[in-house]
């Protein structure tokens, strides 16, 4: 491609109208509990994962809110369990992370 | 005789207070200046966390004070201290003389137009908390569309604002916004609804349940992040930006309905009140409490007291609470206790 000396970015927006949620819904339909997530940020920050991989569970239930991509998230989780300790909301988050694993398959 | 005691404000603070007043043997004398008692409660629909008919409650109140003197329409022209007495003077021509007055002349909606960003007044479909309400009382408005798609809210509204001039919480309007959130929900079960917040403030009995239950049973979205910008599509619908700032990201929305969490700013009204009886003007505008915390019903000057909102943004209970403890206050007063 030619050089013109500049580059298109792509906007970063989140457009909620164009998000697809099938996925967080389908999460919603199998494990209730993943709308009561209140965003805190005990699980990630408790993580064992989070500081090598990028894991965040907050972050992967907010990208499918908004209709992200999370699976290279996912991938980091070595599901160790430690955050169902924290949460707040009592969220069986590994059971939660296993879910979702699936409806990726 | 009986002893009179001026109560200037006829909202649930005036009300209940009047109403203790005359439990308390003394003669209450009820001024207020619209054509109604009741004030913001008798507008609104129901009441968080029960879901309690707003009606139901300023029926009691009214149940209770059957024997008070009640001025509707009338204001207060003047109070002058006489020695040990005020003297009160109304717009209907009525002088009462009095040892005791009581000052609950609640807050005033904040004017929505102000945030101009939102578009208030400007786009049919942008909207406030007490429209709503009005809306849900069965009062028909060609704003509120038939079958919305997506429903918002925006929190904190014209509070926690420097550049509006409160910088106060209004405390309420979380709670409301999640109420009527789901109000929307439940009349509206495949639109979408979303609440723009900045910090989620649910201290009250229930609130953080009714949150949960917003999340759990109705699927509202919360998103964290202040509405910056709102316009209008050509097809009549309003487009939203706001910062995602859990993720981040600028966001946007189309939205077919916004409603506006207007919050509560001083009564007006209130200064030329203050002037008359010489009563203190806090820092946000409200009158200011001898002691906020132990004396949050006592003025400045002797025999006057307070209830409700005119010393800050309360909740309905805590209004009634208030009431009552300025009634006994103002009995102590004059019992000389
Ligand atoms: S289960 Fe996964 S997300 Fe949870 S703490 Fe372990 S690695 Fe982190
Ligand atoms: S700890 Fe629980 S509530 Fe907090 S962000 Fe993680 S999943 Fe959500
Ligand atoms: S109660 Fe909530 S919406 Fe109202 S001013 Fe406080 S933080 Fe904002």
């Amino acid at each position: 491609m030619m050089d013109f000396g500049f580059k298109l970015s792509k906007s970063a927006t989140l457009d909620l109208d164009r998000a697809d949620t099938g996925r967080y819904e389908r999460l919603c339909a199998l494990e209730p509990d993943a709308r009561i997530c209140m965003n805190c940020g005990s699980c990630s920050a408790t993580c064992t994962a989070a500081p090598f991989s990028g894991m965040s569970l907050r972050k992967v239930i907010l990208g499918l809110q908004r209709g992200q991509d999370v699976r290279p998230m996912l991938q980091g989780c070595m599901l160790c369990g430690k955050c169902s300790m924290v949460c707040p909301r009592g969220i069986n988050t590994r059971h939660l992370i296993l879910t979702l694993c699936r409806i990726y398959d | 005789m009986k002893e009179n005691v001026v109560v200037i404000g006829g909202g649930v603070a005036g009300m209940e207070a009047a109403r203790q007043l005359l439990l308390l043997g003394y003669n209450p004398i009820l001024v207020e200046q619209q054509d109604h008692l009741g004030g913001h409660v008798a507008q609104w629909n129901r009441l968080f966390p029960d879901m309690a008919p707003a009606g139901d409650l300023v029926r009691r109140l009214w149940d209770g004070i059957t024997d008070a003197n009640i001025f509707l329409e009338t204001r207060v022209t003047s109070v002058n201290r006489l020695k040990d007495d005020y003297l009160v003077m109304l717009s209907n021509g009525v002088s009462i003389s009095c040892r005791a007055i009581l000052i609950a002349s609640g807050f005033k909606l904040f004017d929505a137009a102000r945030k101009e960003e939102y578009g208030y007044g400007v786009y049919d479909h942008v909207v406030t908390n007490a429209d709503l309400e009005s809306w849900f009382n069965g009062n028909e408005s060609d704003r509120i569309p038939s079958a919305p798609r997506s429903v918002g809210f925006v929190h904190c509204v014209g509070s926690r604002d420097l550049k509006a001039g409160n910088s106060q919480c209004s405390k309420v309007c979380c709670i409301t916004a999640v109420k009527q959130a789901i109000e929307m929900k439940e009349r509206f079960p495949e639109a979408r609804v979303y609440c723009f917040y900045m910090d989620l403030r649910l201290f009250g009995k229930k609130y953080e349940d009714f949150y949960i239950r917003a999340q759990q049973e109705f699927g509202i979205q919360f998103i964290r992040g202040r509405v910056s910008e709102v316009g209008e599509t050509l097809d009549g619908r309003l487009q939203v930006k706001a910062e995602d700032t859990l993720s981040g990201k600028p966001l946007k929305v189309q939205l077919d309905l916004l409603v506006l969490m207007a919050g509560m700013s001083c009564n007006p009204d209130v200064a030329e009140l203050a002037r008359m009886a010489r009563l203190d003007i806090d820092s946000d505008g409200f009158l200011r409490s001898l002691d906020n915390t132990a004396g949050i019903d006592v003025s400045n000057r002797p025999g006057i007291f307070y209830a409700g909102a005119c010393t800050g943004a309360k909740t309905v209970p805590e209004t009634l609470g208030e009431a009552r403890s300025a009634a006994l206050d103002i009995h102590r007063y004059l019992q000389g206790r």
